[in-house]
């Protein structure tokens, strides 16, 4: 392939990516708004459009022509860098995830992800993800403010203890896969047991990995019933309590960028990517693995607001003894199990 | 693609280079351990570049996720200030930028010309999971298990030098 058309294919998926995932992020917003509001027994977002539907658009508007304030006292530059470390890496770990098999366009072979197939694909999601703990940290302590630092502390400490037991979570579908390429796990549950159940690693004996993985992954976007963070009956609003307008946004963005990230890695990990049944006209064929794809990830978005809407918050000794205490056991001993029968 | 690789390496490496400077020139704790993370971040680059992937994903998981947020984390809980110039630091300076070049540029001709080592292509460590692995958990084992039972026992050293010594029993006052 020559250079110039790598660099046009790169950028066109670039933008597609962006495009998606920034519209996914919006509508996620107003999908959480709904099934809040319907859980609490209200209607949620009515007013703008059909069903709310055009509510995140207003709230964009809102967000964009709103004055940006920045408060005398904050540490200025690491102020203004903090957001853009939240979003920056939310929104760079989504170029390394595979979204279906690579199709072919007047003879290239084009991989349908922003990046080629990375052989340490997972690492590098997982390293870009840990950055982007500093985000957080540095705008809990540039804005000066006990109530920003205490939030930001707490979320670094909690992100930094969940990481641990979200790696560890993985490592058993790796040791049966025997690869770190994201492409290659979900070419490895390809197939059916008698039929018709998917031959998905959380069937193949991975679903304490799948479990461990998931409160994990709560904790990491500091979702309910891990959102010390920004606990508000106690920290006001934690680390962003001190930023309004786009900054705040970006924030915002951030967390929700980082759920969609988790979704889909969870999707490729456990639940076999955008493998599902395929049939009909070539360009149905086409289609189908990215709605399967897609539709795995709206289940997991759907889990992740169903939660919210059901569990309290946890207490902060609570939170770090059932991290340390049972989610890493927990993880551990599925590590160890998971190598004695591959070995075996 | 060559030349690609041979600008990203140029600019990750001026990167590195300008962080290490800027580490050095701040005065707050905190940003001059930010521009080690940077350092770090441009370090994986480099790592990457060459080839050796693992070792690259694994320096931004461990020493820029990991460990530098640790560091981060206790400037932020100490909230150390602002470091104080003082006349040594001055001397320092006059005497350790010449002597820090001329230490360089030593290490630098004989690694290049009498160490007998050849320069690396780009891209040609052989540094994918699938080689560090089996040399890891075979060819050095020992090492490998002897490293991560030192770094217990500092860990187990920092516990102990930071736990508060087993408390005395309170005196009974005069009064009782």
């Amino acid at each position: 392939m020559p250079i110039w058309l790598y660099i046009l294919a790169s950028v066109i998926k670039s933008a597609v990516v962006l495009v998606v995932l920034l519209t996914a992020v919006a509508y996620t917003v107003w999908l959480e708004r709904k099934v809040v509001g319907h859980i609490q027994n209200r209607w949620g977002p009515t007013r703008v459009g059909p069903f709310g539907l055009l509510q995140p658009l207003a709230d964009g508007l809102k967000l964009f022509v709103k004055e940006d304030l920045t408060p005398p006292h904050v540490n200025k530059p690491l102020y203004i860098a903090a957001p853009m470390i939240a979003i920056i890496f939310a929104l760079t770990s989504i170029a390394l995830i595979p979204f279906g098999n690579p199709v072919t366009i007047g003879g290239y072979s084009i991989p349908l992800q922003v990046t080629t197939d990375v052989n340490t694909g997972l690492l590098l999601i997982l390293g870009v993800t840990s950055i982007g703990i500093y985000g957080v940290a540095l705008a809990g302590w540039s804005s000066n403010n006990k109530y920003s630092l205490l939030g930001g502390l707490r979320a670094s400490a909690q992100m930094v203890s969940y990481e641990i037991s979200l790696g560890l979570s993985l490592v058993g579908v790796l040791i049966m896969t025997g690869s770190f390429s994201l492409r290659t796990i979900v070419d490895s549950q390809a197939g059916h047991f008698w039929g018709f159940i998917p031959r998905w690693n959380i069937f193949t004996g991975q679903f304490i990995g799948f479990f461990c993985y998931l409160i994990a992954a709560y904790a990491e976007t500091n979702r309910i019933p891990f959102d010390l963070p920004e606990a508000e009956t106690e920290l006001v609003a934690g680390y962003h309590t001190e930023y309004s307008a786009m900054k705040f946004a970006m924030f915002f963005m951030a967390e929700y960028a980082n759920m969609i990230t988790v979704a889909c890695l969870a999707t490729l990990m456990f639940f076999g990517g955008w493998r599902g049944p395929v049939f009909g006209p070539a360009i149905l064929q086409a289609v189908l693995p990215l709605f399967w794809f897609a539709a795995k990830v709206f289940v997991f978005l759907f889990i992740y607001i169903w939660v919210r809407g059901t569990l309290p918050r946890f207490r902060y000794d609570q939170l770090m003894a059932f991290g340390w205490k049972f989610l890493l056991p927990l993880s551990l001993v599925n590590l160890i199990a998971t190598a004695i029968a591959v070995v075996w | 693609m060559l030349n690609i690789h041979l600008i990203l390496f140029l600019a990750f490496g001026a990167v590195a280079v300008a962080g290490a400077i800027n580490l050095l020139a701040q005065t707050h704790p905190i940003n001059s351990a930010l521009s080690l993370i940077a350092v770090m971040a441009a370090l994986a680059g480099e790592y990457l570049l060459l080839g050796a992937e693992f070792v690259a994903a694994v320096q931004v998981i461990v020493y820029a996720g990991a460990i530098m947020v640790l560091f981060v984390f206790t400037i932020m809980l100490l909230n150390a200030g602002v470091e104080e110039r003082t006349k040594g630091s001055r001397v320092a300076v006059l005497f350790g930028i010449p002597g820090m070049l001329l230490g360089s540029l030593l290490v630098a001709w004989v690694l290049l010309r009498h160490s007998g080592t050849e320069a690396v292509a780009a891209g040609a460590l052989p540094g994918s999971p699938a080689t560090i692995g089996p040399l890891l958990f075979h060819e050095f084992l020992l090492p490998f298990e002897i490293t991560s039972v030192l770094i217990l026992i500092a860990i187990m050293g920092a516990v102990v030098l930071a736990s508060k010594p087993p408390s005395s029993p309170v005196p009974p006052r005069k009064g009782d």
